[in-house]
């Protein structure tokens, strides 16, 4: 069966598109948490197919994105020590920190290597038994159980010279901070696919509850993208704060429990600085003190270094529904992709770098 | 007093060392055993500080190159003919027919003889195929670590066929695109390689000269106006260079834009787009829109460009954008790439 | 945030005593990807993040989505027709 051709069909985007514009009947905002979905959208100009009264707004599912400047310069200074090799995602490496990014400490003679998987990392430090191997562990619930998988394939295989610089979130925190916000104009969600494939539904559903917003789980093809708007404003027309699984060929109900236990075992909870949204209690994970031999902060004994303050950005705003990127000042003048002046520029997945990227 | 005999310095090494760039003996016997022989023709075979050339009427191209690709070796090709090929091809995009080669050489000590042997015979054989010979080079041998294996340098001299016009600057509005193949070959085959990146895949490297397309068009076409082959950077880096020349803007259609299931499946998974991977073996050509088909058939009849198609069109426009009408009929603008592409995993 | 790509499996390694690791094929590109946390054979697809993969992918509630778009297109055209 080939999936992504299914729900990548024109015609079926086109209908779905009708439909969406038959059943809407009042003015709604939409939020689309994850980053992937930002970047679908724009590159699909999907937004083009819904009618005026939608407004999507583009919400801070961009680990890359939120990961805050202190822990890009300790992952910089990791970089640059002679004994340590620094493994990253493609993703980090462009990110600025206060000063220089991955690349350019790599131009310099840092020993960063990318892979696809954490696993990999592992594989480099088997190789390399004279150096410390760190990777740069950044994500939401989707990739901290892979974390959590590498630390324990890490002490089964008795690997002593590998540790984690973690920079983990979680989604649930940051949408209520969010809903919290009096300005915020939010009234249904398009919940993360890929992130609810490991935490299930149950958490939604609560979240659909008490803050009286519907929830369509929303996969990541255009298909799935517009199926997910259709099912939202349905339960927005007709005042049900539910969650709809719109992406059930992927999620369950209990999502993936192995994958929870193991991150339940590596990480506890804990208060994280989200970049633009500032620190929200109990919105990530770090690695707990049992495990501490694994935390590079620990191993390294780093210390966040005094931040400038990212005072010409407003990403925050942007992520609360209350500004576009195009709107601010800056966008596409002191702020691009490659100088970014904040969060949402700094990846491909931010959405003001996929507003750049593809001219919405 | 004791005499102990005193070995001769060694003549055969299986390794590049040093001494094979001090232009002595082993630098001697490198060029005589190795270059000479695979490379022969009468310009080099003078053996002199340069080649001397005949002077033609007309016009010359001249285009320089130099290729660093890791690995050496790749599924489709090596560093040899990827570094014969792309100059053949940059003259190609000249509107000339290229002729003449020089090659100049950085090998790093140490590399193993049958590794240069194995390029530099492919080099041999890429330029036969083009139809170009190497009439002058260099070699030069570095310490460890001073570069990586080896590094080539090719600049080549064509022949610009009377009254072709080929430029950048040439595309107008009315123009039709064609690209000569499937996309992002290359590039793919290129990281799937790579140590933490790799995957298995039957993508090749599309490396190949494309005299014989070029040959087709420009002989039963009489316009064409762009000739460019899209390699770092990818289709949209070379659209948006022209766009931005030529003061035109273009669009794509990105149902008609040619890539393999293979190379578009590798670029969801590291999270790539097929618009922005290197190619090494395709051409884009911008001609009038009256000879789209008839150029079409031409470019699809010459043993490379099987899978040539019409991609988009060139239009009127001052704000000389790249943009792509998506499947779902919406236009999107393509920008150039930043930087190298690096995969992702958001 | 997480890209995710389905995958078929073509076979599992035995090989390793640790991870359960198998060939997955996506569209013909090939990888070895961490399959232990899904119940899935040779032939079923899996979605696979950052070299894990995360779910199986559910042929039956895949064809259950399509069926239920095609009521959503069968209400439009009876919509359609009504608006005539």
């Amino acid at each position: 069966m080939k999936y992504d051709k299914v729900f990548r069909n024109p015609d079926k985007v086109r209908q779905l598109s009708m439909a969406i514009n038959r059943v809407c009947k009042h003015s709604w905002h939409i939020m689309e948490i994850c980053g992937g979905q930002t970047h679908a959208l724009a590159k699909y100009k999907i937004e083009e197919l819904l009618p005026d009264k939608i407004r999507m707004i583009h919400g801070p599912g961009c680990p890359v994105c939120v990961t805050p400047v202190g822990i890009i310069d300790m992952a910089l200074s990791l970089a640059r020590r002679e004994n340590v090799i620094l493994v990253s995602f493609g993703d980090m490496m462009r990110v600025p920190g206060s000063k220089d990014d991955l690349l350019t400490v790599r131009a310099e003679g840092g020993d960063i290597r990318m892979v696809y998987s954490p696993l990999d990392a592992l594989t480099i430090a088997q190789n390399n038994p004279n150096k410390e191997v760190v990777f740069f562990a950044i994500g939401f619930e989707t990739t901290a159980p892979i974390h959590a998988l590498t630390i324990e394939e890490s002490y089964r295989r008795k690997i002593t010279n590998f540790s984690l610089l973690t920079s983990l979130f979680l989604v649930p925190p940051a949408i209520y901070s969010l809903m919290r916000d009096k300005d915020c104009q939010l009234d249904g969600i398009l919940a993360a696919g890929h992130v609810c494939s490991i935490t299930g539904i149950e958490e939604y559903r609560n979240l659909a509850l008490s803050q009286k917003v519907p929830v369509a789980i929303t996969g990541f093809e255009p298909f799935d993208l517009l199926y997910g708007i259709y099912k939202c404003v349905l339960l927005l027309e007709n005042k049900q704060y539910i969650v709809e699984n719109a992406y059930s060929r992927a999620v369950t109900f209990e999502g993936n429990v192995k994958a929870r236990q193991l991150m339940r075992k590596y990480f506890s909870l804990t208060n994280v600085e989200w970049r633009g949204l500032g620190t929200l209690p109990l919105s990530g994970l770090c690695i707990r003190d049992k495990y501490e031999q694994y935390d590079a902060t620990k191993r390294f004994q780093l210390k966040t270094g005094h931040v400038k303050k990212e005072r010409f950005c407003v990403s925050g705003e942007i992520m609360k529904g209350k500004m576009l990127p195009d709107t601010c000042i800056h966008f596409g003048k002191r702020c691009t992709p490659e100088h970014p002046l904040g969060a949402a520029m700094v990846s491909s997945e931010g959405v003001c770098s996929a507003f750049y990227r593809y001219k919405i | 007093m004791k005499y102990t005999q005193c070995s001769l310095p060694k003549s055969k090494y299986d390794r590049i060392i040093l001494g094979h760039g001090g232009g002595g003996k082993l630098t001697q016997s490198l060029l005589s055993d190795l270059f000479f022989p695979a490379f022969a023709n009468p310009f080099l075979n003078q053996q002199h500080d340069g080649a001397i050339l005949p002077v033609h009427d007309g016009r010359l191209a001249y285009t320089t190159d130099s290729f660093v690709v890791d690995p050496l070796f790749f599924p489709g090709g090596n560093i040899g003919d990827l570094a014969i090929n792309g100059t053949v091809n940059d003259l190609l995009c000249c509107g000339a027919i290229p002729r003449y080669l020089s090659a100049g050489f950085i090998i790093e000590e140490g590399l193993p003889f049958d590794i240069l042997k194995k390029i530099i015979s492919s080099m041999a054989k890429a330029a036969q195929e083009a139809n170009v010979v190497i009439v002058t080079g260099d070699t030069k041998v570095v310490e460890r670590g001073k570069c990586d294996k080896i590094f080539i340098n090719t600049s080549g001299i064509g022949v610009v066929r009377p009254d072709t016009q080929i430029s950048p600057l040439n595309a107008q509005p009315g123009d039709v695109v064609i690209v000569s193949g499937q996309i992002g070959a290359h590039g793919i085959c290129i990281l799937s390689t790579r140590d933490n990146l790799g995957f298995e895949t039957t993508v090749k490297s599309d490396t190949a000269s494309l005299v014989d397309i070029v040959e087709n068009l420009l002989s039963g076409v009489p316009e064409v106006h762009v000739i460019r082959d899209p390699t770092r950077g990818g289709l949209s880096s070379t659209l948006n260079e022209i766009a931005s020349t030529a003061h035109v803007s273009i669009e794509l259609e990105e149902e008609q834009i040619p890539v393999s299931e293979a190379v578009c499946s590798a670029c969801e998974l590291l999270g790539l787009d097929p618009l922005y991977i290197a190619n090494e073996g395709i051409m884009l050509f911008i001609l009038p829109g009256k000879y789209a088909e008839e150029a079409l058939q031409l470019i699809r009849n010459s043993p490379h460009g099987k899978n040539a198609a019409i991609i988009g069109q060139v239009i009127g426009d001052e704000k000389a954008e790249l943009s792509m009408k998506t499947s779902f009929g919406r236009k999107r603008i393509i920008d150039m790439v930043s930087g190298e592409q690096l995969p992702r995993i958001c | 945030m997480c890209l995710a790509i389905p995958g078929r499996i073509i076979k599992k390694d035995t090989s390793t005593d640790g991870l359960t690791m198998a060939k997955v094929d996506f569209g013909g590109v090939i990888k070895d990807i961490c399959i232990q946390w899904v119940d899935a054979s040779p032939g079923d697809y899996v979605l696979a993040h950052a070299g894990v993969a995360i779910t199986k992918v559910d042929e039956n509630e895949a064809l259950l989505t399509l069926q239920d778009f095609e009521k959503i297109g069968e209400y439009l055209d009876n919509m359609g027709k009504n608006e005539i």
